[in-house]
């Protein structure tokens, strides 16, 4: 059970993908313009994450060491081909408008480094529940740069949602200011960026309060670390 | 000693290869009628915000004939789509690229009545700037929908370039290339439908799905 909690922690909060590994950020930035976008691919990374979590475990004893990195990069691309013919099949409007970020996600270090650093170590269930919390890292990390990146841009939350969710979805949308001119610099890619960098910023802030809130006990005197790197 | 193991890895990977290949192909099989049926109603729904269904009673998406000719822009083989009412033409659907937007080709889906009036104009496929020249999208400006109705007199008809060129069309605060790319693609796909109207109602028909406009 702790080995549980344990994930969900690493993956969500202290080893997020996004956010403190920094893995996978040609999509997050490229993709994270509006909700929607950012959904979409996050649920595709976190299925494809899942499938070659689970994948790369069941298989890990048969694999030898030598080729276990073609064979995981095989799992995941087949993984990702997989989840690439479902959107075009089922979210058509998605799968245009996420174009080569789908396939791109073969690319997202966090899928292969999961396989290699977890699940090629680890039995299925765990391995599978670490993808998902990983995924959800990832996701929740996306959303959240795409919400604010689309209230800033264009002034409005799960713009064309009915992309990904149905006809229904498009009571979803909020329009919370109304500019005659988009502000052009949260679309664009400096945008994503500036965002992932607050990001990661308020997260750091958050983690030292946690830190200062504990009572640490008094550490002792230690000697300088060595650096590798000169002061100035 | 290592060429036994070398065989035994590339036996493994062998193994590996087809059963990923084998899944990906069968996802492949029960997917690819849905995925058709996804671009046919993407098709007709292009289709359709060019041109008013009612007009016409054939099915407009698989009637076609495929023209290289260079007032469509720089690339051969645009695919154009003829409208007919009780077997008579009523419009032609034409598919043009032009190369002059602010950043890549915008591609453009114009309907021509047989009149030589516009039905309508969208733009297909663009890289234009968020916020500046994507104003040629109709989810992000009416801008598209002015040129329903106009029509192209000869080659120099004055009336066709954004206000600044002294022409009739809006140009976009910060962006007047791209809507001077639009203006002068679509009058050229304009007077290419109107001259060749009824050479291309006689043309065979040809494989109509939209495949490579990437």
């Amino acid at each position: 059970m702790s080995e549980l909690k344990t994930l969900y922690k690493e993956g969500v909060w202290v080893n997020n993908p996004a956010l403190v590994q920094l893995l996978g950020l040609c999509p997050l930035l490229a993709v994270t313009s509006t909700i929607t976008n950012a959904l979409g691919l996050g649920l595709a990374t976190l299925l494809v994450l899942v499938g070659s979590n689970i994948s790369v475990s069941i298989v890990r004893n048969w694999v030898p060491k030598d080729i276990r990195i073609p064979v995981f990069v095989m799992i995941i691309a087949g993984f990702v081909t997989i989840v690439q013919l479902l959107m075009n099949a089922y979210t058509y409007g998605l799968y245009q408008s996420l174009g080569i970020f789908i396939p791109l996600i073969v690319t997202n270090c966090a899928i292969i480094g999961r396989a290699e650093a977890y699940a090629s170590k680890n039995p299925v269930h765990l391995s599978a529940f670490d993808g998902l919390m990983m995924g959800l890292g990832f996701m929740i990390v996306l959303v959240v740069l795409g919400a604010m990146r689309e209230l800033i841009g264009q002034g409005t939350l799960f713009d064309s949602a009915d992309l990904l969710l149905g006809p229904w979805a498009q009571s979803l949308r909020i329009e919370v200011f109304n500019f005659d001119n988009q502000f052009l610099l949260a679309i664009l890619p400096p945008g994503a960026f500036l965002g992932l960098g607050l990001l990661i910023a308020a997260k750091n802030v958050i983690d030292a309060q946690i830190k200062s809130k504990r009572v640490a006990p008094p550490e002792a005197e230690k000697g300088p670390r060595a650096r590798v790197t000169s002061l100035t | 000693m290592i060429i036994s193991s070398m065989a035994k890895n590339g036996a493994i990977l062998t193994a590996f290869a087809l059963v990923t290949t084998g899944l990906v192909a069968s996802i492949d099989a029960l997917t690819a009628d849905k995925i058709a049926e996804q671009e046919q109603q993407y098709l007709t729904s292009q289709l359709q915000e060019v041109l008013d269904p009612s007009t016409y009673d054939n099915e407009l998406s698989k009637d076609c004939a495929i023209i290289s000719d260079e007032r469509l822009g720089p690339y051969a083989n645009q695919i154009i789509y003829r409208a007919r009412k009780n077997n008579k033409p009523v419009a032609l659907v034409v598919r043009h690229v032009t190369p002059n937007g602010y950043s890549g080709d915008i591609n453009l889906l114009t309907a021509v009545l047989s009149n030589g009036t516009i039905a309508g104009v969208r733009v297909t496929k663009h890289e234009e700037t968020p916020g500046l020249g994507d104003k040629v999208e109709v989810k992000k400006s009416p801008w598209i929908t002015t040129f329903k109705s106009l029509t192209v007199q000869s080659e120099d008809d004055a009336r066709w370039a954004v206000k600044k060129d002294g022409g009739q069309f809006d140009q976009f605060t910060g962006a007047t290339i791209t809507p001077r790319a639009v203006v002068s693609s679509v009058k050229k796909a304009v007077l290419f439908a109107q001259s060749e109207f009824d050479a291309i109602f006689a043309a065979p028909n040809a494989e109509c799905l939209e495949v490579t406009n990437e």
